[in-house]
């Protein structure tokens, strides 16, 4: 009776728009589906197939695929949501989601804004000003420098005082933007400089704080909620330590090892934060904890975050739901006592990136999306389906897996098993990263820290090992499989259907027919010879080995299995056969065997890199360092690309003289374009 | 058809054994002949970055597909001491970017792929396999043109060297594509395979094509150039325009050979009904023991059809009517076929018997398998008075006339006019295999014998004297193992009388894959000759 006599009291939401893409759209446009709520998506041309374009019951094409011109453009939002009768805009996360000017609009415009009211938004935003408000509060905070004193001498002189290592923070960064470390004295203005250019590109503000550095901290945050009728709850921590480029892949909750004493205390200062502004919706209040369990405050972010999936699962709620009908007035919709903490839950994020090329992030077609089946402890936030393209311009993130069990033994392993499913071929991903990441056993033991990747570096990037034989069989034999497939198609299409010249037998006249292959394992040319015998199988020849081959590939969905027997050892994986080489996803991990680009076509890609400077990933040219008739040795710098919104700094892979420039500041390459030409200095003096 | 045979009883067990060892030995024949010229030919060849013969037609056929390889035994053991494996040339049909291709490829491992009077006869065989059956052909060469020893062997006649660009030029005006690929020499007349192309492909710094080599450039008039300078890909791509298509290694030049057969626009238009195949009901194995390697026993040979044909069907046609000749229809791999087998000697019904269903298929446009294991027409003096000649002339016209597809296998005895009547090498069937027990001359070694030895008694008889039993078996042995030495089907495969030797258990596929390609060519409608009443 009390919830429905709020529910009159506030506002209904009929309509929500949501300005965001990608998953974080599709997730509101879920609940407000649940709700009754029509939703109305926004996107820009480069979304105009994207997956929340679809889901929603309305879209709106809001301009180019730049987000400054589109989900950043407040303007056009809101007259979508004007024009759409929107009640309310959902933010998602990034974009506009903690931007002050954005919710104030929004109330001038009488459309509820989700998510905290400005004034919150601003004093949580500004960190100086948030750790003060937080010390008054009673909240453990870092010591620091967040003077408006911004000159090098100054911050250096702080730094100094704090004493190395330091960090450097964007006052008004967030998510690793603008956010640098200076180990010593001797680096500090180089990274001060990169952190100033990279905030004042994402924020148009390049104030910085100090802050002394944590060694290994423990990255623990607290799911709060508020409401327009002062109360405020807690849903318990998540551990978002495991980070690369200070940015989270893989997080769960309750946070390992924390005690029942700890997780309430943190609760409560948590809470006490969130009271301390007023806070009404979705926050979370960032902690930084030492290995003894003492956590100070960091920052808190006014938003919904990525990882609030593992919060939904080990405490039974829907929290968009909860924002929208606290944003509809309503009271929270449980008490603290209320919320209870079950089982374990574990989020790992989906990147498109390149791990062993330091996470460089990357783009692309997914050329074959498939995911573990979800369920109800199972969940696959994305925002993408097979075919569809990880854009440049926007976050490389392809899906969050969350996966639930009774416990963290039990998560973890559901973890794994699902990572094995989730299979993705078209662009280099983290998936294999992140199952030897929730293979190692210092994380299953739940030692784990902001500096875990590095720390475990050796473990968790292990030297590539020569692929097994039967691995290696199973790949030659889907594809002599993948070409039978082929002319059996082309055999049906044509009206002499069972000519034996179509028959794929290899078969030969009184002689057997031995076909040598070679495929490319990492580096290393393979020759398999392979036997066709006359029952259909195939006799495999590897160095001095040989295996008894047989199997054949059937379809489900839009997936390929191969099953294979291998030397009488069956085997069942999925089979993708892209441009060169052959995907095999098999129960004990993927392999990717690449078959030799014949000389013929690889000729004049092969001498391409060594001539210059290449872009590893489209993007634009942001400076130039150098110009025609430059002398540059190996590793200077070049240019610096911003590609992926991370800055990239491309150096001269040779020494040499700089020959050509082939692309300005400001303006954009394509991924692997010849950005600077080099020749040789005795090529020059010829 | 329902049969089995007595698999338990001595002669099937006998007879299996003794037609296994046969193909055992075809086999391990035939794996030598694979290997080509001799392993320091071999890596020479390699060693100049070249494939060999075979691998470059595996790799210009479709992955996967089979090649039907011909006459493998071409010149063996025909030069004495100088070996010729394959007779020097490749030949066989695949599918190239799924059109059924004639391929020829010089073995350039074996005597450098010169032209030995059996590899020209190869050569112009695949040719005319080509011609008969409109299939595009592909030549892929490395030859050192013309064996110059033996010169007056392959080079003057009508069916010498320079029928192979006849065809070529004939070929193409029937409409016949023929794609050269130049991957080694191309020397004096071997130019003109390139040239007489429709398009040519030659592989840089290693295929060469001039009239004159520079040894015969320096005799002639004194200049010195270099192989390369002289014919080279650089110059007959960019200057000369020999050729097309340049291709920086072999796999390249298959690769471009595979596209060339894409553009060629060629579209199989089968002209037949085609149900879906199905496997014969019995094993093919069963073969060796039906009919084993003694060609004096009897074997039925509906029992070889039923080892054949889908699902081991036979709508058997006049069964009851001159019953030493099977006739009926049946199919393989879903193609339509008529097929005629001996069992036995053949009389005047049965004759008339099998010109009548030749008339049926060619009428109703299905192709002919004939299975041979004849020793010939019915002699003596009824038979003859019953005009066994005529009815047999009947038959002869009827098989030479026939214009649809006609495969032969000889599958036992191939003696003296049944040959003919059975569509012999000289009726020009489409394809024509032995099987690795069958014998093939004018008659039987032994009645050959008798028949010698009866002569010369009469003339001793004639002087007054007497043959002893010692000096008529001096006589006649020498001519009984001369007949079986010429009438083994490695000494007819060595000649190229037959397409080749093949594996019993081979012979559906074989003869799957020879309708395949034989539906290639357009129909044409038969018209008969006088038949003699």
């Amino acid at each position: 009776i009390v919830r429905y006599a709020s529910t009159t009291a506030g506002h209904s939401i009929e309509k929500v728009l949501i300005a965001n893409r990608g998953e974080i759209a599709c997730r509101v446009i879920r609940t407000a589906r649940k709700m009754g709520v029509k939703s109305i998506a926004v996107y820009s041309d480069a979304d105009k197939n994207s997956m929340h374009v679809a889901m929603a019951d309305e879209a709106y094409l809001i301009g180019p695929a730049a987000s400054q011109q589109s989900y950043l453009s407040m303007e056009k939002i809101m007259q979508v949501a004007k024009k759409s009768a929107a009640q309310a805009i959902h933010p998602g996360y990034g974009f506009l989601s903690e931007n002050t000017e954005f919710a104030e609009l929004c109330k001038q415009e009488g459309i509820i804004f989700i998510g905290p009211p400005s004034s919150a938004i601003r004093d949580m935003g500004i960190k100086s000003t948030s750790k003060a408000i937080m010390s008054a509060a009673g909240v453990p905070v870092v010591e620091g420098y967040h003077g408006d004193n911004q000159s090098d001498e100054c911050l250096k002189e702080h730094a100094k005082k704090i004493g190395y290592p330091v960090m450097i923070k964007a006052v008004r960064g967030g998510g690793g933007k603008g956010m640098r470390i200076a180990h010593s004295e001797k680096e500090f203005l180089d990274q001060l400089e990169s952190a100033r250019r990279e905030a004042k590109k994402s924020f148009n503000d390049d104030a910085m704080l100090i802050e002394k550095f944590v060694d290994n901290p423990r990255h623990v945050e607290v799911q709060v909620f508020g409401d327009q009728h002062g109360n405020a709850v807690y849903l318990f921590e998540r551990d978002c330590s495991v980070q690369r480029r200070h940015q989270k892949i893989i997080e769960e909750a309750p946070g390992p090892g924390i005690g029942p004493e700890v997780r309430k205390k943190l609760g409560e200062a948590a809470v006490r934060a969130a009271k301390a502004v007023n806070y009404v919706g979705a926050g979370t209040v960032e902690f930084i904890m030492d290995s003894q369990h003492n956590f100070y405050f960091m920052e808190m972010n006014t938003r919904l975050q990525v990882e609030h999936p593992v919060t939904e699962m080990i405490t039974g709620t829907d929290l968009v739901e909860w924002q929208l009908r606290v944003a509809a007035g309503e009271k929270i919709p449980l008490a603290q006592e209320e919320i209870s903490l079950r089982g374990h839950a574990f989020e790992a994020r989906i990147y498109a990136e390149d791990p062993t090329n330091n996470f460089m992030p990357g783009a692309g077609p997914l050329l074959h999306l498939s995911t573990p089946p979800p369920d109800s402890f199972t969940r696959i936030e994305t925002g993408v389906r097979q075919g569809d393209e990880v854009s440049v311009h926007y976050d490389p993130m392809i899906a969050k897996l969350v996966v639930w069990a009774e416990d963290r033994q039990a998560a973890l392993r559901k973890l794994r098993y699902s990572l094995h499913q989730y299979n993705i071929v078209g662009l280099s991903t983290n998936i294999d990263f992140l199952l030897s990441l929730s293979g190692h056993s210092q994380f299953e033991a739940g030692n784990v820290h902001t500096n875990f990747i590095p720390q475990h570096h050796e473990e968790l990037f292990p030297s590539r090992k020569a692929t097994h034989n039967e691995v290696l069989c199973q790949a030659a034999l889907g594809l002599i499989l993948k070409e039978k497939m082929m002319t059996d198609v082309f055999r049906d299409q044509s009206n002499d259907k069972f000519s034996p010249f179509a028959s794929s037998s290899g078969r030969r006249l009184n002689v057997s027919f031995t076909r040598n292959m070679t495929l490319l394992d990492g580096e290393n040319n393979v020759d398999i010879t392979v036997n066709y015998n006359h029952d259909g199988s195939y006799n495999m020849q590897i160095g001095e080995k040989t295996f008894l081959v047989s199997g054949d590939i059937s379809h489900k969905g839009d997936s390929t299995y191969l099953r294979s027997s291998v030397n009488g050892i069956v085997c069942k994986s999925k089979l993708v056969i892209l441009d060169n080489t052959i995907h095999l996803f098999l129960p004990g991990g993927s392999a990717q065997i690449g078959l030799p680009v014949p000389k013929y076509l690889s000729g004049v890609s092969a001498t391409g890199p060594q001539g210059g400077a290449i872009a590893p990933m489209t993007g634009t040219v942001e400076k130039v360092f150098v110009k025609v008739g430059d002398k540059v040795e190996a590793g200077d710098p070049l240019m610096v690309m911003i590609a992926m919104k991370m800055e990239h700094i491309i150096r001269a892979p040779k020494a040499g003289i700089i020959k050509k420039v082939n692309y300005q500041e400001g303006s954009q390459a394509n991924r692997h374009a010849a950005l600077v030409e080099l020749m040789d200095e005795e090529t020059e003096s010829k | 058809m329902k049969n089995q045979p007595d698999a338990g009883s001595s002669r099937y067990q006998e007879n299996y054994e003794r037609m296994k060892a046969l193909v055992t030995e075809l086999q391990e024949q035939a794996e030598k002949i694979r290997l080509g010229g001799g392993e320091k030919a071999r890596k020479l060849h390699t060693s100049r970055g070249k494939l060999l013969p075979r691998e470059r037609i595996d790799r210009l056929i479709d992955p996967g597909s089979p090649f039907l390889e011909f006459s493998q035994f071409a010149g063996y053991q025909l030069y004495g001491n100088e070996e010729v494996p394959a007779g020097g040339i490749i030949t066989g049909i695949g599918r190239v970017s799924g059109v059924e291709c004639l391929v020829v490829a010089n073995d350039a491992t074996v005597k450098g792929g010169t032209y030995y009077p059996i590899t020209v006869k190869k050569h112009l065989r695949a040719q005319e396999i080509a011609m008969q059956n409109h299939l595009p052909c592909l030549y892929l060469v490395d030859s050192g043109g013309a064996n110059l020893p033996r010169q007056a062997e392959v080079f003057p006649d009508r069916d010498h060297f320079g029928r192979i660009f006849y065809n070529q030029a004939v070929m193409s005006s029937q409409g016949i594509p023929q794609i050269a690929v130049v991957m080694g020499s191309c020397t004096a007349g071997g130019a003109y395979v390139p040239a007489m192309a429709d398009e040519s492909i030659i592989v840089g710094k290693q295929g060469t094509i001039f009239l004159g080599g520079p040894p015969l450039v320096k005799a002639a008039t004194g200049e010195e150039v270099s192989a390369e300078d002289l014919g080279g890909a650089d110059l007959h791509c960019r200057k000369s325009g020999v050729t097309d298509h340049y291709a920086l290694d072999d796999s390249h030049a298959l690769h471009l050979a595979r596209r060339a057969v894409r553009n060629l626009n060629y579209q199989k238009k089968v002209d037949v009904n085609i149900e879906p195949s199905e496997e014969p009901l019995f094993p093919a194995d069963e073969l060796y023991g039906i009919v084993g390697d003694q060609l004096k026993r009897n074997f039925d040979v509906k029992e070889v059809i039923a080892r054949i044909v889908d699902g081991s069907k036979f709508d058997e046609f006049k069964a009851l009517y001159g019953d030493t000749l099977i006739t009926g229809f049946a199919r393989v791999f879903g193609y339509p076929v008529g097929i005629i087998g001996n069992n036995g000697v053949l009389f005047s019904e049965s004759a008339k018997k099998g010109t009548h269903f030749i008339q049926l298929c060619c009428q109703r446009n299905i192709p002919i398998v004939f299975l041979q294991n004849i020793t010939g027409f019915m002699v003596g003096r009824d038979y003859e008075a019953g005009g066994i000649a005529k009815d047999g002339a009947k038959m002869v016209t009827a098989v030479a006339c026939a214009s649809v597809p006609k495969i032969t296998v000889i599958i036992g005895g191939s003696y003296g006019a049944g040959n003919y009547g059975m569509c012999g090498r000289a009726y020009s069937p489409r394809f024509l295999y032995m099987w690795p027990n069958a014998r093939i001359s004018v008659m039987g070694g032994e009645q050959a014998a008798t028949v010698l030895a009866t002569i010369a008694k009469d003339q001793k008889a004639r002087e007054g004297k007497q043959l002893s039993e010692a000096d008529e078996a001096a006589l006649k042995e020498p001519i009984i193992s001369r007949f079986e030495a010429e009438g083994n089907p490695y000494y007819s495969s060595a000649r190229l009388w037959d397409d080749g030797i093949i594996d019993p258990v081979d012979t559906r596929l074989v003869l799957g894959l020879s309708l395949s390609a034989a539906l290639n060519a357009p129909t044409r409608k038969t018209e008969f000759g006088v038949f003699r009443m």
